[in-house]
């Protein structure tokens, strides 16, 4: 039962060691003297095992310190007394440079050593896993002193084992005179005092709050980074499959349905008519997927940067644009997509509803900052939704509106999708569009990402 | 006229064979692959080859490459490239060392075989087949030069870089082959081009905004 449950879901486990199994079929109802369950037992292993395990705790963090400073702060503060003050010097400043040294260089893994004694217990006698708190980072021995001194985690367990004894001794007694003494009661209290310990050993010794929530958000960032590369490359499989497949297909259709409309010249007209329209339709068609497919990931980005995949979409957009690109080393692939699709997102934007005569995309990488500019001169008044200037401070907003619904304007949608697209890779966008123009739309992106 | 054909795709490649065999143009080996191209290049000798951009292994610009080798061993072979999607920066590997027997064209343009032969033909006899999409890419590129140009002028070098002749222009824009000759003229003034005696003027009047860059 106890033995099944592992992770961090401790409490109230202990006290489950008394439900009863269900009688089996076929056997008798169990005698008067059943032996108590195993957990009850071990349960109870637990509590007898936290005296000499509490105790040799408080030694090593409490007791030896107190011992080793113990003589020197004496001598200080009554060493003089019939003697002169200086008269036992230097002993006193030297006993208090030994205790100073040997508490600083060695209370910090003592409290760890009794720490990880404790999380031995728990796990062996309680099948209760304590999340270890976070490792102290590599570094200089001086620094890791200095982290491991100003860790909260180190006091907090220090907090532990220095009142440990006394909750251990008192269950120590308490659980050998229920058994002997009312033994139908043991195995509920022995249940219910390993759990409070469990309690007491999950607040002091595992990770703090802030700890926990640190690496919860560390996972978060990785679960998320993976996703994000797990769908660009479903994006780039899909170009590929349509690519290879589809298109191919297509055009190979598309030829076939041109010879014969070239070479098939002795037919009715009503069948001529058919031919010549389907093949007009299939080449509408081939133009539309091609644009589709390309959307969806542009191979040149791969293989060329985004100079080269750039130069094909401001080319293609109706409004005359002047691109400048200013990356000499190229950034995470991740980051290029981003970077590509808002620059795409951003000119559909201006081709639809800015009335520009001409725009301006600047890319430029600067150390591990990639910044984009995409700027107009049409008649401004681009917003995510509703009349809203949005800042790089204010993007966590975005993902509120998003989910407040609500009628949308076309507008709004693509640079909303635009903005998502930038804070996916930790990165900021920000829009300067008065009402009456121009529009400046600049977004920054860490490239390493 | 005989042709080489590198294009991964099974169904197009023989796609191709039936539609080139259909204008009596003779297909001398039909390959998936840049390696097998240029061996069969170097067995053929070709008039052409016709080559896919992406192909095996990295499926990225394999074509273009092969076109380039191809070039640099037998600069007499035309060579018309095949691409799902015109990169403007593909076109400028493509063009900038040559001008001439060359073709960058979207796949899509094979649906209108007419107009795709004729393209064909032209590249191996030493002319350009760009796609009006490379062409409107690479025009737009140079946006600068090209403000310099008036409408009618610009409308003149789009077909020019398509590799159309002065005819060909004047009946696609309705206007007399006098007034063509006169645009023309025009272009190569405000382009800064000095009168040369090569047979490409036409197309360096369009690479020159890709040199200018």
């Amino acid at each position: 039962m106890v033995e099944a449950i592992a992770g961090r879901d401790y409490r109230g486990l202990v006290s489950s060691v008394d439900q009863t199994e269900p009688p089996r079929p076929g056997l008798p109802p169990g005698p008067v003297d059943t032996p108590p369950p195993a957990p009850a037992i071990r349960a109870s292993l637990h509590v007898l095992a936290g005296l000499p395990l509490s105790i040799t705790g408080w030694t090593m963090v409490v007791g030896v310190p107190v011992a080793v400073w113990y003589w020197p702060v004496w001598r200080l503060m009554y060493g003089h007394v019939g003697y002169g003050p200086l008269s036992d010097w230097p002993i006193t400043p030297v006993l208090l440079v030994l205790a100073a040294g040997l508490t600083l260089l060695v209370l910090p893994a003592r409290i760890r050593a009794a720490t990880r004694w404790q999380r031995l217990r728990f796990r062996y006698l309680l099948a209760v896993e304590l999340p270890p708190p976070p490792p102290t980072r590599a570094g200089r021995p001086i620094d890791r002193l200095v982290r491991e001194w100003t860790a909260p985690g180190t006091w907090r367990q220090f907090l532990y084992h220095a009142v440990a004894p006394l909750p251990a001794a008192m269950a120590a007694v308490a659980v050998p005179v229920c058994w002997l003494l009312a033994p139908p009661f043991a195995p509920r209290a022995a249940g219910a005092l390993a759990d409070a310990d469990a309690a007491r050993a999950g607040a002091l010794l595992g990770p703090s709050l802030a700890e926990e929530m640190a690496r919860q958000l560390a996972e978060l960032a990785h679960s998320r980074a993976e996703v994000i590369a797990a769908t660009d490359a479903e994006r780039r499989r899909i170009e590929r499959d349509l690519h290879d497949g589809a298109q191919q297909r297509l055009v190979s259709l598309a030829m076939k349905l041109g010879l014969a409309r070239t070479t098939l010249t002795d037919i009715p007209e009503p069948a001529r008519r058919t031919l010549d329209e389907a093949h007009d339709e299939l080449k509408a068609a081939l133009a539309e997927l091609r644009g589709f497919v390309r959307g969806l990931h542009p191979p040149i980005l791969d293989d060329r940067g985004l100079d080269a995949a750039l130069s094909a979409v401001t080319a293609n957009c109706p409004v005359p644009v002047r691109l400048r690109v200013r990356v000499a080393d190229r950034c995470a692939p991740a980051v290029e997509a981003v970077a590509y699709f808002v620059v795409c997102e951003a000119l559909t934007n201006v081709a639809k509803h800015a009335r520009a005569s001409r725009a301006e995309v600047d890319v430029e990488r600067t150390g591990d900052r990639l910044r984009i500019v995409v700027s107009d001169d049409g008649c401004g008044g681009a917003r995510l939704d509703g009349h809203v200037r949005l800042d790089g401070d204010a993007r966590h907003d975005i993902g509120d509106r998003l989910d407040g619904a609500g009628p949308v304007g076309a507008a709004g949608t693509g640079l909303r999708g635009l903005a998502r697209r930038a804070s996916a890779v930790d990165g900021t966008l920000s829009i300067v569009s008065p009402t009456s123009g121009p529009t400046r739309i600049t977004v920054e992106l860490p490239c390493g990402w | 006229m005989r042709v080489v054909i590198a294009e991964d795709s099974v169904l197009l490649r023989e796609g191709l064979v039936q539609l080139l065999n259909a204008f009596e143009i003779a297909v001398v080996a039909a390959v998936a692959d840049a390696d097998s191209l240029l061996l069969a290049t170097a067995e053929h000798q070709p008039d052409l080859v016709i080559v896919d951009v992406r192909m095996p292994p990295t499926y990225t610009d394999e074509g273009i490459r092969a076109a380039l080798a191809v070039r640099q061993r037998w600069p007499r072979t035309g060579i018309v490239v095949l691409s799902q999607y015109v990169e403007e920066r593909y076109a400028v590997d493509l063009l900038s060392t040559w001008s001439s027997g060359v073709g960058y064209l979207l796949k899509d343009r094979v649906a209108d075989v007419a107009d795709f032969v004729a393209a064909l033909r032209r590249v191996a006899v030493g002319g350009t087949a760009l796609d009006p999409e490379v062409v409107a890419q690479l025009l737009q590129r140079r946006a600068n030069p090209i403000d310099r140009l008036t409408g009618r002028e610009l409308d003149v070098i789009q077909l020019m870089a398509e590799g159309r002749s002065n005819t060909a222009i004047a009946t696609a824009l309705r206007i007399s082959p006098s007034a063509v000759e006169k645009h023309v003229n025009s272009i190569f003034t405000k382009l800064d081009l000095p009168p040369a005696d090569t047979d490409h003027r036409r197309v360096l009047a369009v690479l020159s905004y890709l040199h200018a860059h």
